[in-house]
């Protein structure tokens, strides 16, 4: 063999296929089909992007493939649900949430047919990839659309039970998931109920509600400020739609200030959907909005972009020390 | 019943071909949806008039002689599909649906009035038979697909059939359901295009030109035929013909030629009237033509 040593994109996707973090999209669908479910799954031209090659290596005449058509993906899968069928079609959410926007509001939520939708790579997590690769809007174009759940698990593990749950679960769902390189929250496995956020702790200072990647990040920074004498808590609002209205409100009694993070614009994403509640209830607790503020990201790797907005351990601890500094 | 090729007919022994009963009965029932097309439009005070009536032929075909459907029974899983592309031809659907007993007949009598079910564009959570909702032009092929593939998993033996509007083919998301049902050798979809040759702004070659449309869908892997959407003992042979193929290792496509608000004269040639409504005097014109023709 007298070819280059470095890897080509077809061996990526071996490189790909054995990360850990992806291995729980396919690993949840296998445990569907094997308990019974009529499950299929389809993407766009993404199958070693999101892992579900080892679906298909298994299930080869319950795998689709789409090619590059995101928009008739999600119309098909409609098609699909309409017979009993259940099928999970994925790609980047920055095409999904936006690109297949009606789509999924058309044909899936207002149709009523519950096709799960896999928003894979989500937030800045594509890094040099850049603004087009990027999602930082699909919570709050998914969230606008009436009977649809959102659905961002923190880790591996909670995804996995998320598509266990999902079985009994008769609404469409977006699932909002990272690129599977995140770090792991639920060492032991862990469960999920639509509507129930996973509470880690309680602070009476502040509470930091998170959501995907920044779930890690959040319980990062609380231990940090925890260690040096503060009092915070955090929530895995790992259910965003529907959101668990009461572990906000409990949050708002426990605490005095609330503090939302999230890899998702400011503006229509969890922070919006807790200050729509507390609102709501008039609430007078301070709420911080913490995520991407209104722009559009830079291109960097992935790790050096959280460090950059403060999406990481570090800089989440730094913009909530100097939130609570903030006289009120 | 031995089964032709896909492309010839043995002449002199066309078992598709409809017997003149049938076609007597297929044509009143194209006058029928043309006649309460003009009823329901006049409750709404505005409606799609001249699009249901390009594809009245078409839409009596297929609902009362090709698709294999049970009266009254609009769940039923061994049904043929219909999704539509051109929703706004739904007040032409919906009193079949009444007729074939989906849902009572009086929800005609409030046609688009509040908490109707029936509205201007179909909507599958409110309204028995229809398949898929529609209203965004260029999704329903796409549907079709879907709904098609689904036999894989389902066991299910049907056929779906799939009409879109020509301006549709200006929408691009019907191009990458063209190649997926290619790819996917959908041979129990059957695809219509409602050649009628206008949309809102104008002529279709005109606003942007499809043509040629036998050439493109052909070269997208489809087997294409062509018919006079108006000729309704060819357009039910056709059909049949296409339904029947076990044979076709591709999706069919139908160009069915036609004239846009075909029945009423000054419709036929005033494309004006793809949204209108008639006064009263008008429409008792309008009845008094479509029922003094034959089709």
């Amino acid at each position: 063999m007298n070819g280059p040593k470095s890897p080509n994109s077809w061996q990526y996707r071996g490189l790909n296929a054995v990360n850990p973090g992806l291995d729980h999209l396919s690993n949840g669908l296998l445990q569907l089909v094997e308990a019974g479910h009529n499950v299929v799954a389809g993407s766009a031209d993404l199958q070693y992007s999101n892992g579900l090659n080892r679906f298909a290596a298994v299930h080869p005449d319950r795998y689709i493939s789409f090619g590059i058509s995101e928009q008739n993906m999600v119309s098909v899968a409609a098609g699909i649900a309409t017979t009993g069928v259940t099928p999970f079609v994925a790609t980047f959410s920055s095409f999904l949430g936006l690109l297949a926007c009606e789509q999924i509001r058309m044909d899936i939520a207002y149709s009523a047919q519950p096709v799960r939708l896999i928003g894979h790579h989500t937030g800045i997590s594509l890094g040099f990839y850049g603004t087009s690769h990027h999602a930082t809007e699909d919570i709050g174009t998914m969230r606008s659309i009436a009977d649809l759940a959102i659905v961002s698990p923190s880790d591996g593990a909670q995804l996995e039970a998320a598509i266990r749950a999902s079985a009994d679960w008769d609404q469409p769902i977006y699932f909002r998931i990272g690129r599977g390189r995140d770090p792991i929250v639920y060492e032991g496995g862990t469960e999920f109920r639509f509507g129930k956020a996973h509470v880690h702790s309680q602070g009476e200072e502040l509470t930091l509600i998170a959501c995907g990647i920044t779930v890690h990040a959040a319980i990062e920074a609380a231990a940090a400020m925890n260690a040096a004498g503060r009092s915070v808590g955090v929530i895995d609002m790992a259910s965003i739609k529907p959101l668990d209205r009461d572990a906000v409100l409990a949050a708002a009694e426990q605490s005095r200030c609330i503090m939302t993070v999230e890899e998702h614009n400011v503006m229509g994403g969890l922070g919006s959907a807790v200050a729509e509640v507390l609102a709501d209830e008039g609430k007078g607790v301070r709420l911080k909005r913490h995520g991407i503020y209104d722009e559009y990201a830079l291109i960097a790797p992935p790790t050096h972009l959280y460090a950059h907005y403060k999406l990481d351990g570090a800089g989440i601890r730094e913009v909530a020390e100097a939130f609570l500094a903030r006289k009120s | 019943m031995t089964l032709p090729s896909p492309l010839g007919l043995t002449p002199g022994a066309n078992s598709y071909a409809p017997d003149d009963a049938t076609i007597a009965r297929l044509r009143e029932r194209a006058q029928f949806i043309r006649l309460e097309t003009v009823r329901l439009i006049d409750i709404a005070k505005t409606g799609h008039y001249s699009s249901v009536f390009s594809a009245a032929e078409m839409f009596s075909a297929l609902y009362y002689d090709v698709m294999n459907l049970r009266r009254g029974e609009p769940g039923w899983d061994g049904r043929d599909r219909f999704t539509i592309g051109k929703g706004h031809a739904a007040v032409g659907l919906f009193p079949i649906y009444a007729d074939l007993e989906f849902f009572p007949k009086e929800w005609l009598d409030d046609y688009t009035r509040l908490g109707s079910p029936l509205g201007d564009h179909p909507d599958m959570r409110k309204v028995p038979g229809v398949d898929f909702s529609s209203g965004s032009i260029g999704h329903a092929l796409s549907n079709a697909i879907g709904i098609a593939l689904a036999q894989r998993w389902t066991g299910k033996d049907y056929k779906v059939f799939c009409m879109m509007g020509d301006g549709e083919m200006q929408e691009g998301q019907v191009w990458e359901a063209a190649l997926f049902a290619a790819q996917n050798r959908m041979k129990n979809l059957i695809a219509i295009v409602d050649r009628n040759g206008y949309q809102l702004d104008g002529k279709v070659d005109d606003v942007m030109n499809i043509e040629p449309l036998d050439e493109k869908w052909r070269a997208f892997g489809w087997e294409v035929h062509s018919v006079d959407g108006h000729d309704i003992a060819a357009v039910t042979e056709l059909m049949r013909r296409l339904r029947a193929d076990d044979t076709r290792e591709k999706p069919a496509l139908v160009i069915s030629k036609t004239v846009k608000g075909k029945g009423v004269s000054y419709m036929e040639t005033e494309p004006g009237w793809h949204l209108g409504w008639l006064d009263s005097s008008d429409a008792d014109d309008a009845i008094a033509e479509i029922k003094s023709k034959v089709i």
